[in-house]
């Protein structure tokens, strides 16, 4: 049975968006589905995390075909631990998405494409084939931007257009990227490839080979210089469309440059790693200083997605147990503070009428609550103790001092001070700032309004037991990190001990 | 004091509860959990100050990042302890009376406990992250309670300069605290400074030292940070009396006595943290002349006073850590006491202004005691606590190795001007010509006048009896030196020379006071050099942030799709090729001898139909170009012999060559828009881009195929899946899990572009040209 639940990240969201396709016109149906299916999705990576946990790194071969053949699954604690982040924070938004989504977009497909856009996130988080991540991403890059133009507003399609071109670049990169490495070790099993790779006769090309996949995979986690297409696009579809982007797409750019980068690129680390801190650094800073410039609530927090994957990259790039263990932490911290800023900015918008910071004012007069739910995330991404933001920031800090790293352990510091400067700064214009016209209260249903607010509850609970009850989090961080630096289990896992 | 600490988040919790239920009066009720907890506190003295035991907890927290719950009451917290404590009580009960009817008192009562707790935290922890956790909490409620009239546009400022003035701090002494414990080998303060000798002898113990500093003296508002302190006095009056005199402000000076046995002692701790505390003491001294504020009178001097304090530990020594405790003591007392006297006065006049204030001492009798005796311990005039502790600073100054006229004399002045500061603030509004404020004076009800007569008798009898806190200053004073000194405190030392420079000092006083008019047109001169000082420095460094973070987001997001492909395309070109470069020694590729004549034409064909497409104005043109290129593969595909893949792509080409001249028949020319050298640079990054493809191409079929699981496809493709077409049993079989996925996509574009002709919603006829992420580039290029 262990086995059968590796399939369950693929499957449950195969499944469901073909039941909503199945309910394209009984909207309600697909409400339900939606929450169900997400849940189921959640529980299942809750399963998958406690079976790998126990019982060691779990694989499925596609169709019996022997690896490396056939395709493998392969899900480590990594892997299990993004599908329990990707399903939860999945769930959290399909239960916002019952009080914040329009019917005109529910009409035209909104929750199979949600579905489907959880199928590929999830299917790039559990493959073991190089190429099928290829697939994965290309299911993500499809059904994002579908949602993304769903609605079909001016903006909204100028937005998705440049998503789409720019990453069509990181799809042809990622291709030819993978055609050189076929032909120099003739498979594509990342079990097999990561034996091949440390047996190759052409080190220095694999090296090239890793820049390229660095750069494929810089563009869709949004890392500088290539991350255009995110500022771009993501202040235009609804919010609820670009809380789950905020959490998942980038996200899946860092776990594919975390997989490759611990499991096959392990060749020059003196120089891809710290390829990847210098471009971390410079992520963190040209997204925060970005962040500052912005009054648009949803592009300032936009920018500040594009910081915080230079967090994600700092912790790869020292590239010891307790760096990736931070990252790790730091990953799910990330994606819920985000998401849950980002929700918030829907309330703001409903309530105030406006994005624009300049127009925002007087909810902490008007909404101690929401003030209070805006504060703890907020703080949170500032690295504000005791909140999960501060313990990510902690274990890079520490792990880059031991390291000896100061320069970036410097920049991640002052970055973070840059941040605490946007979040209050939203703080003082929104919150604080008296307001300039009168606040609506949010309408819909009883139903409709514990739909918006219950999310957001969760997420800020999330954040505070994040932090202090870091621990446990931080303990399973550990766990996956050590695994990720032994590429050997991984292999015999695949190969069944024999690689 | 775990149960401290969890006692008062929990309670916390029940305040807007409980302040819905008891109204105004819950300021009564809220100040027995600090009394309680001071009470608890006070039983614990005999162990700890009788017998110089600490008392311990420990509680693993995030053991894996070595934080832990690690608590420890000694004599320096056991002082701070009660301080907090005690003087939170009593600023609790005046927040009863002077924020009733305020539509925010329950946030007050809120915020001020969360702060209490968190100050608590600081004092009480072992472990240094476990104070940070508590020092940042200190800065995020002071932060909530500065901007509390956040309707004002300068309460908001106001907060915004302090938090960012104390988080940057606070990162600098997260850094400095993380590599202190990587030094120590533990997070744990009470092992920390067992280890002084190995830590200061660390080849990192400069580094650590130095962003630990940055931390404390943000945090305590020394000089050059010394001005969000002032600022922050547009805090309502109990707040700016609790966190930013008494308490919070002192966790700079906490720490750096905290850690005094690990890190002081060093010529360059003694260097920096006296020098800058003395330049402190003279700042807030001198700022203070001219300022007509009640608060702000009283800020600039605790701007001094900590000073002082930062200048006694960085002194050192059994005298100057002596003195610099019942400084501390001292100050809490009369300060504490002062601003809620000035509170009260701003409450009954409505006003604050020194020259507008007169004789009230018959309507606020019990308040111009106060005032009074906390004046007294201000001015340092005998027998107040602070006479005690300005004997004790002038006798530090003459053991030390600083030159006696420097410091000496800037003591002096500073203890001049405190002592006409002093007069000013407590005796001026309260005597002498009748006042001219803005509503007549009402008498204050008891919350008003309780804790400020408390504080100031407190600092009166300690003063006369320094037998009754003379255990706590030994507590303290032994565990911030680590010895178990005896100390012994007497009003009366004699006929020495100290005597002299406090008479000095008062006549000095007594005469700036007869003359103070004059010497407070002279404070005027702060006003023209205020553009050069630190805090102008601060508004500076934000603009031109701001201004910098502007630029750099519209030049790197500027809005043009033709910039961030050339930019993606660049950075591949650059990296990799770099990469490449600098690994092959060159690139051994051979074979151009074996190419044949029809394969040469087509190459000719699809490269000439590259190079015009760019000039091409017409779209059909352009379309018709581009399908050039297509069939060029189509004939290469068939002549490698791969005819399925060419039938392929000769659907494909045609079908999208039929498309696009449908889609595109309509559309106007294109225009020209980029001007040559762009339109130069963009072809030498598309060259560099196709170069940098062919050669790892050309690398790549230079060298021998390795077969692996292609020729296990071939060999059991019809064995084991029972299909003679290769291609297709990968596609499907071996394989179909990809298939899977990219029919799904092919789904999904079918729904993509149902939806894109169904749904548009907000305008119907969609424009490509005037782009909104272009128009709002061109917005802030106007500006």
């Amino acid at each position: 049975m262990g086995d059968y639940l590796v399939l369950f990240p693929l499957i449950v969201p195969l499944f469901f968006a073909i039941l909503s396709l199945f309910a394209w016109r009984a909207i309600t149906w697909q409400r339900g589905l939606a929450v169900v299916g997400t849940l189921i999705l959640f529980s299942s990576g809750i399963a998958l995390l406690d079976v790998v946990i126990h019982e060691g790194i779990r694989t499925v071969q596609i169709g019996n075909w022997p690896p490396p053949y056939g395709i493998s699954l392969v899900v480590d604690a990594f892997s299990a631990f993004m599908v329990v982040i990707a399903g939860g924070l999945a769930f959290l938004i399909a239960v916002f998405s019952l009080g914040s989504m329009d019917e005109a977009r529910l009409r035209y497909g909104f929750y199979p494409l949600f579905f489907v856009l959880l199928m590929g996130v999830c299917g790039a988080f559990i493959t073991g084939d190089i190429f099928n991540l290829y697939v994965w991403f290309e299911v993500m890059l499809m059904a994002s931007f579908v949602l993304m133009a769903l609605g079909g507003e001016r903006a909204q399609l100028e937005g998705a257009l440049k998503y789409v071109i720019l990453n069509l670049l990181s799809s042809a990169l990622f291709l030819s990227a993978t055609a050189v490495l076929y032909s120099l070790t003739g498979t594509l099993n990342m079990a097999d490839l990561s034996i091949r790779l440390r047996t190759t006769i052409a080190p220095d090309l694999v090296t090239t080979v890793a820049v390229m996949y660095l750069i494929a995979f810089s563009i869709k986690a949004a890392v500088f210089p290539l991350f255009f297409w995110l500022p771009a696009s993501y202040h235009t579809p609804p919010v609820t469309v670009t809380a789950l982007f905020s959490g998942l797409l980038t996200k899946v750019g860092v776990y594919a440059l975390i997989r490759v980068f611990t499991l096959l690129f392990l060749a020059d680390v003196a120089f891809t790693h710290t390829l990847i801190l210098a471009l971390g650094g410079f992520t963190m800073v040209t997204g925060v200083l970005g962040a500052a410039a912005q009054y648009d609530i949803r592009r300032l927090l936009s920018f500040h997605i594009i910081s915080q994957i230079g967090y994600l990259l700092m912790g790869l790039g020292l590239f010891t147990q307790s760096a990736l263990a931070a990252t790790l932490y730091f990953m799910v911290h990330v994606i819920i503070a985000k998401a849950v800023l980002f929700l918030i900015a829907e309330l703001l918008y409903r309530m105030g009428g406006s994005f624009d910071l300049r127009h925002l004012g007087g909810f902490y007069r008007a909404y101690p609550w929401l003030a209070l739910g805006f504060l703890l995330p907020a703080l949170s991404l500032a690295g504000v103790p005791p909140l999960s933001g501060f313990f990510g920031k902690l274990a890079l800090v520490q792990a880059g001092l031991v390291e000896g790293q100061f320069v970036i352990v410097g920049v991640s510091l002052a970055v973070s001070l840059l941040t605490l400067f946007s979040m209050t700064k939203i703080w003082n214009e929104a919150f604080w700032k008296p307001a300039s016209k009168e606040l609506r209260s949010l309408s819909g249903s009883t139903g409709q309004r514990m739909a918006l607010i219950l999310p957001i509850v969760l997420m800020g609970l999330i954040t505070l037991g994040l932090g202090l009850g870091a621990e446990p989090v931080y303990a399973l961080a550990q766990q996956a990190a050590a695994q990720l630096l032994d590429p050997g289990a991984y292999v015999a896992a695949v190969f069944g001990g024999l690689p | 004091m775990l149960v401290i600490i969890l006692s008062g988040f929990i309670f916390a919790v029940f305040i807007p509860w409980l302040y819905r239920r008891f109204g105004a009066r819950s300021g009564w009720l809220f100040a027995l959990l600090p009394l309680g907890w001071l009470f608890y506190l006070a039983g614990q003295a005999p162990l700890v100050l009788g017998q110089g035991q600490a008392i311990e907890e420990h509680i693993p927290w995030v053991p894996s990042l070595g934080v832990e719950l690690a608590f420890r009451l000694d004599g320096l917290g056991m002082l701070f302890a009660l301080l907090v404590t005690g003087i939170g009580a009593l600023v609790i009960i005046y927040g009863g009376g002077y924020l009733s009817g305020h539509p925010y008192q329950g946030r007050f009562f809120l915020l001020i406990t969360l702060f209490m707790v968190a100050m608590l935290g600081v004092v009480l922890s072992d472990h240094l992250l476990l104070l940070f956790v508590f020092w940042e909490l200190t800065s995020i409620t002071s932060f909530l309670l500065i901007g509390f009239e956040h309707q004002r546009y300068g309460a908001r400022a106001a907060a915004w300069q302090a938090l960012l003035v104390t988080a940057g701090g606070g990162l600098a002494l997260l850094a400095g605290l993380v590599l202190l414990s990587q030094v120590a080998g533990s997070g744990l303060i009470s092992v920390i400074n067992q280890n002084g000798a190995a830590i200061r002898s660390s080849s990192l113990y400069t580094a650590a030292l130095l962003l630990i500093l940055i931390g404390a003296f943000t945090k305590s508002a020394q000089f050059p940070f010394h001005f969000w302190l002032p600022n922050a006095m547009v805090a309502p009056t109990p707040v700016s009396a609790y966190l930013h005199s008494a308490t919070m402000v002192k966790a700079g000076v906490f720490l750096l006595a905290r850690l005094t046995p690990a890190l002081a002692g060093t010529s360059l701790w003694q260097a920096l943290v006296s020098s800058v505390g003395f330049m402190t003491l003279l700042v807030g001294a001198l700022l203070a002349l001219g300022q007509r504020d009640l608060k702000r009178l009283l800020a600039y001097t605790t701007v001094g006073a900590l000073g002082t304090m930062t200048f006694l530990l960085g002194l050192g020594g059994d005298l100057a850590i002596k003195a610099a405790v019942v400084y501390i003591l001292a100050h809490a007392f009369y300060k504490g006491a002062l601003f809620l006297v000035a509170g009260a006065v701003d409450h009954s006049t409505g006003t604050r202004d020194i020259e507008r204030l007169g004789n009230l001492a018959s309507i606020l009798p019990w308040v111009t005691l106060a005032a009074l005796l906390a004046g007294i311990s201000m001015a340092g005039l005998p027998p107040a606590l602070g006479f005690l502790a300005k004997e004790l600073f002038f006798e530090s100054l003459m053991e030390s190795t600083w030159p006696h006229y420097l410091s000496l004399g800037g003591a002096i002045l500073a203890g001049a001007i405190t002592f006409v500061v002093a007069a000013l603030v407590a005796f001026k509004p309260f005597w002498g010509r009748t006042q001219d404020v803005p509503h007549p004076p009402h008498p204050v009800s008891v919350e008003f006048w309780l804790g400020p007569v408390i504080l100031s008798g407190l600092g009166l009898v300690v003063g006369i009896m320094p037998a009754l806190a003379t255990p706590l200053i030994q507590g303290a004073v032994q565990s911030i030196l680590q010895s178990s000194l005896k100390v012994k405190l007497a009003l009366w030392h004699g006929i020495t020379p100290v005597l002299g420079f406090s008479l000095l000092t008062l006549g000095l006083g007594g005469l700036g006071w007869a003359f103070y008019r004059r010497l407070w047109q002279g404070g005027e001169i702060w006003r023209k050099l205020a553009p050069w000082g630190p805090a102008r420095l601060y508004e500076v460094g934000l603009n031109g942030l701001r201004r910098f973070a502007a630029w750099q987001t519209r030049v790197l997001q500027n809005g043009y799709l033709r910039f961030y492909v050339m930019t993606i395309v660049l950075t591949t070109v650059l990296l990799t090729g770099f990469t490449l470069l600098s690994r092959l020694a060159w690139l051994g590729v051979g074979g151009w001898g074996d190419i044949r004549f029809y394969e040469f034409v087509v190459v000719v064909l699809m490269i000439a139909a590259a190079v015009v497409i760019p000039r091409l104005r017409s779209r059909l043109a352009t379309v018709a170009t581009m399908g050039m290129i297509g069939y060029g593969l189509v004939l290469i595909y068939l002549i490698y012999s791969a005819p399925d893949l060419a039938m392929v792509q000769f659907a494909i080409e045609t079908l999208t060559v039929i498309l696009f001249v449908l889609a595109v028949y309509r559309l106007p020319k294109f225009t020209r828009l980029t001007p040559s050298p762009t339109r130069f640079l963009d072809l030498l990054v598309a060259i560099g881009g196709g170069m940098l493809m062919t050669a790892l191409v050309l690398i790549v079929t230079a060298r021998p195929l390795v077969p692996h699981i292609s020729d296990y496809f071939a060999q059991n493709s019809l064995l084991l899946a029972n299909g003679r077409n290769v291609v297709n049993v990968i596609l499907v079989d071996f394989r179909g899990l990809d298939t899977l996925g990219e029919i799904t996509v092919l789904a999904l574009a079918g729904i993509g572009v149902y939806a894109l002709v169904r749904l548009t919603l907000g305008r119907l006829m969609v424009y490509f040209e005037g782009l909104e992420e272009e128009e709002e580039a061109e917005h802030e290029r106007a500006l």
